[in-house]
């Protein structure tokens, strides 16, 4: 059985209901309820949702082929667009994308479920294993792509279509960055990310290289001179400071790291976590970090924001959806300091009240102690220019113009390390494919120039 | 409260609903059932010669097309009239009559085109109590292949004659039932009023395959390998019945002929369609195939309703009252013109009527104004053709606004002229210049 000590400690659940909580968020659609909520799609023209989605995949067309019966052409839509179109099923925030868009929405404030229609095609795809584009003929091109992530993959296969080798330098264990280790588990179970990574390198000429770290086992220099081209993908390496006093006790963590660590356990009954757990925080991180400590069995855990619900970057049904779980959201405030035990562990974290005077986020002076033995810090990821300091950055985050050009030449990027970043999985998406795009015409250009110069 | 009780040709029903002759009416079981959820009248499956029954088939017997969620739109059967032995079948009318006499119980007769055999069956079915007898000239499927159904009411001469056998040979009412698989549906219509039949009913079910299994290469219904053509049915044959019931009613030889309407009638306002069309009362089958008896509940209410809110007390007040306005294209009010508008607090920004008008039609909806999505109406392109109203998925979001006479109409420069002028007197027509010569 259960337990309720205090401390962070695994088993707080039989592992049976565990197992149970950590299922599919929203289950997959079965023919007869695709049927269903393909036909209420009104194939609009120039259609919104066609527009609101980053990767622009043709939403109405795919919606029609499902309800048609021709969910496998439908699956070859959305690749066509967006190779990573699995993931983005599940992961995207359709509620402020596609979905918001829906027309739908104006008739009877209910969107077309465009998201899960679109997992219905990919899963129709991905489970037979029909792989719909083949390699172009050898252009004799090398591309490095650093990152595996939504971005380096995106990248990837687009390079591969085209006939180029691509290699792709990974810093971690495995392949598939954020959708791999940075994404609450219920929104990708039965091992979807590493299944999609085979699947989308499954057209050939992609060598995926582990334990590949930049700045540390391979340089930019190194990678320029042996390649013909190369995209960085390398998303966010860094996590925010809280700047609170006693930040370094035992028992406070980043959430990304507790959301990694659930996504490598297989069971997730050996996940240890709080009695009480404070997420520190005000977007998807803090949301997944947060419902999965309660899934995990935490008896009260608190999100602490320190500013209002309208400013929160997780989307509205995120915060239902933590709410829905027993989550407790607290606006207006922001962490002053670590309470520790007498074993030096978290015993709780003080709580500085804000407001908002002339525009500007201060406290009011008024404080509280929350209780807690867990304390997960998300707070936003930086970017870690290692070995990237010949690149210009703007805010921390690399340059680069709308194909994906970086301030050096033959160096593009794309994903959540570059400037203007939506830190959205299906945005790197669009990002990566778009550099390969931009790579490949530059490349095919150098080798023959001719159509420019004889026009 | 209005009064929906039927009488049609003497026949009284406390409603005009009837299930037609169909599977639901095959035998006392379901009629019970029927006469129980509230239907006014019955016409029992077909009842052919005395002797061993037709067979069916033993595989399937329907198919259909949808709408979304599966909303069935169309059947269509293969099967053939009654499979019981036909005393077995008389001596059930005669109890179930005897049980419901304020319900419609009809026979529907089908033997071959011989005197003999009209002859024969006619006193037998007077036998039951039966109301009367509709005589069976529209299966389009089997029988026909016989000399029977549809064969039958494909040829004039053939429907008088069997019409007159039958006024001959019995005091009951006749009604004709008649195939719509023809040229001129007048042309029935009349050969029966010159039988003299008492009336007629249609449509009976249209020739068809209702689709193709691609994996077989074979018509659905599929049976063993190979497939036949059907009778259609249901929501999608209603308009194609209610121009036939409108083209007998307004027929100069046919006017006032009672006419029992059919054709994909599912709500309350299908049936009072057909019956301000010219129908006496209206019979139904594919709606209860799809939803059980309970759905009469439905149009009886929403009859009653609709005659309340408008103030018509009975059925005489509504029958036929759209027939002086059905007429022939050539009689339009060419000097009516009229504008498509959008409400744009209704609108919901599908772009559906753009996209329609853009690429099949007038090209006089924007998509665009200002850079922002917007889609009105260019009255200078707009022949008020009404393609945007019928796209259009939301209930009264476009509507056709008729321009007053002397305004401007801007797609012509003309002003609206409030006289009446059609086809007949217009310049362009040669017919008319010859006239005017």
């Amino acid at each position: 059985m259960g337990t309720s000590d205090t401390g962070i400690v695994a088993g707080r659940l039989p592992p049976a209901e565990i197992e149970a909580n950590f299922t599919d968020l929203h289950a997959p659609l079965t023919r007869h309820e695709a049927l269903v909520a393909s036909d209420r799609c009104y194939f609009c023209y120039d259609a919104p949702c066609m527009t609101a989605c980053p990767t622009a995949i043709d939403i109405p067309l795919f919606i029609r082929q499902i309800s048609t019966g021709n969910a496998m052409g439908a699956a070859k839509t959305i690749f066509d667009q967006n190779i990573l179109g699995g993931m983005c099923a599940r992961v995207c925030p359709t509620e402020t994308l596609c979905e918001q868009a829906c027309v739908r929405n104006t008739a009877e404030e209910r969107p077309v479920e465009i998201g899960r229609l679109q997992r219905f095609a990919t899963d129709t795809a991905m489970q037979a294993n029909r792989q719909f584009y083949r390699r172009a003929a050898p252009t004799g091109k090398s591309i490095a792509v650093v990152g595996a992530g939504p971005a380096g993959l995106a990248c990837a296969h687009r390079l591969a279509m085209k006939g180029h080798e691509v290699i792709v330098y990974d810093a971690r264990e495995k392949a598939g960055g954020l959708n791999e280790y940075g994404i609450a588990t219920y929104k990708a179970v039965d091992d979807f990310a590493a299944r999609e990574v085979d699947y989308v390198t499954a057209i050939g000429g992609i060598d995926i290289r582990n334990r590949q770290m930049l700045g540390r086992d391979i340089k930019l220099a190194d990678l320029t001179a042996r390649h013909d081209a190369v995209f960085l993908g390398v998303g966010l390496a860094g996590v925010n400071a809280l700047s609170a006093e006693g930040e370094a006790a035992e028992g406070v963590e980043d959430a990304v790291d507790f959301i990694a660590r659930l996504r490598q356990s297989p069971t997730k009954a050996d996940i240890a976590v709080g009695r009480r757990v404070v997420v520190i925080g005000g977007g998807m991180t803090a949301v997944d970090a947060a419902v999965q400590a309660k899934l995990l069995g935490a008896e009260e855990v608190t999100i602490c924001y320190r500013r209002g619900k309208e400013n929160m970057n997780a989307s509205e049904f995120e915060q239902d959806l933590a709410a829905a779980k027993g989550v407790t959201i607290r606006h207006w405030l922001q962490p002053l300091s670590i309470v520790t035990g007498e074993s030096g562990t978290v015993a709780g974290i003080e709580m500085a009240y804000t407001q908002i005077v002339d525009g500007r986020l201060t406290t009011t002076g008024e404080t509280t102690v929350i209780a807690a033995d867990q304390v997960l810090k998300a707070i936003g990821q930086t970017f870690e220019p290692v070995g990237l300091d010949v690149l210009t950055l703007e805010r921390g985050r690399i340059v680069a113009d709308a194909e994906g050009r970086t301030s050096l030449e033959g160096v593009w990027a794309g994903g959540d390390c570059v400037a203007d970043g939506e830190d959205l999985t299906v945005s790197a998406v669009a990002q990566g494919r778009d550099a390969a795009e931009s790579i490949h015409r530059t490349l095919m250009a150098t080798a023959a120039p001719a159509i420019d110069a004889v026009a | 409260m209005a009064d929906i009780r039927n009488n049609f040709v003497g026949i009284k029903s406390p409603n005009p609903f009837w299930l037609a002759s169909a599977p639901p009416t095959d035998k006392a079981y379901n009629v019970e059932r029927a006469f129980k959820a509230g239907w006014g009248g019955v016409v029992w499956k077909t009842l052919g010669e005395e002797g061993p029954p037709v067979v069916n088939v033993n595989g399937p017997r329907y198919g259909a097309i949808w709408g979304a969620d599966r909303r069935l739109l169309g059947l269509n059967n293969i099967e053939l009239i009654t499979d019981r032995d036909l005393q077995t079948n008389l001596r059930e009318m005669k109890q179930v009559k005897m049980n419901w006499p304020d319900r419609a119980l009809i026979a529907s007769i089908m033997v071959p085109c011989v005197e003999e055999s009209w002859k024969a069956i006619l006193p037998l079915v007077e036998e039951t109590g039966a109301d009367g007898i509709e005589l069976n000239f529209g299966c389009p499927h089997g029988m026909s292949e016989r000399g029977m159904g549809s064969a039958v009411g494909q040829v004039p001469e053939y429907i008088e004659m069997v019409v007159r056998w039958c006024k001959q040979y019995t005091r009951m009412p006749v009604i004709t039932k008649l195939t719509p698989n023809i040229t001129d549906i007048r042309q029935p219509a009349r050969a029966a009023k010159r039988g003299g039949t008492d009336a007629v009913s249609l449509i009976n079910t249209i020739n068809s395959i209702v689709s193709v299994d691609l994996d077989n290469f074979a018509p659905n219904p599929t049976v063993g390998g190979k497939g036949s053509h059907g009778g259609y049915c249901g929501p999608a044959v209603k308009p194609i019945a209610l121009n036939m019931v409108a083209e007998i009613a307004r027929d100069a030889e046919t006017a006032g002929l009672p006419i029992s309407g059919i054709g994909g009638v599912t709500t309350w306002r299908d049936a009072a369609e057909f019956l301000v069309l010219g129908a006496g009362n209206v019979q139904v089958c594919t709606a209860a195939m799809t939803y059980g008896f309970k759905i009469v509940e439905e149009m009886i209410t929403g009859l009653s309703d609709w005659m309340d809110e408008k103030g018509h007390r009975t059925l005489d007040d509504i029958t036929g009252r759209a027939v002086p306005n059905v007429t022939d294209w050539q009689y339009l009010n060419l000097n009516y013109i009229a504008k498509a508008r959008i409400d744009q607090d209704l609108c919901i920004q599908c772009g559906r009527c753009h996209i329609a008008c853009e690429d099949t039609s007038h090209q006089a909806i924007t998509s665009m104004v200002d850079g922002v999505r917007h889609f009105q109406v260019m009255e200078d392109e707009c022949v008020g053709c009404n393609l945007c109203v019928n796209v259009c998925p939301v209930d009264n979001c476009i509507s056709m606004v008729a321009l007053e006479p002397g305004t401007l109409d801007e797609r012509t420069g003309k002003i609206v002229d409030p006289t009446y002028a059609n086809w007949t007197t217009h310049p362009n027509n040669p017919m008319a210049r010859q006239a005017a010569e």
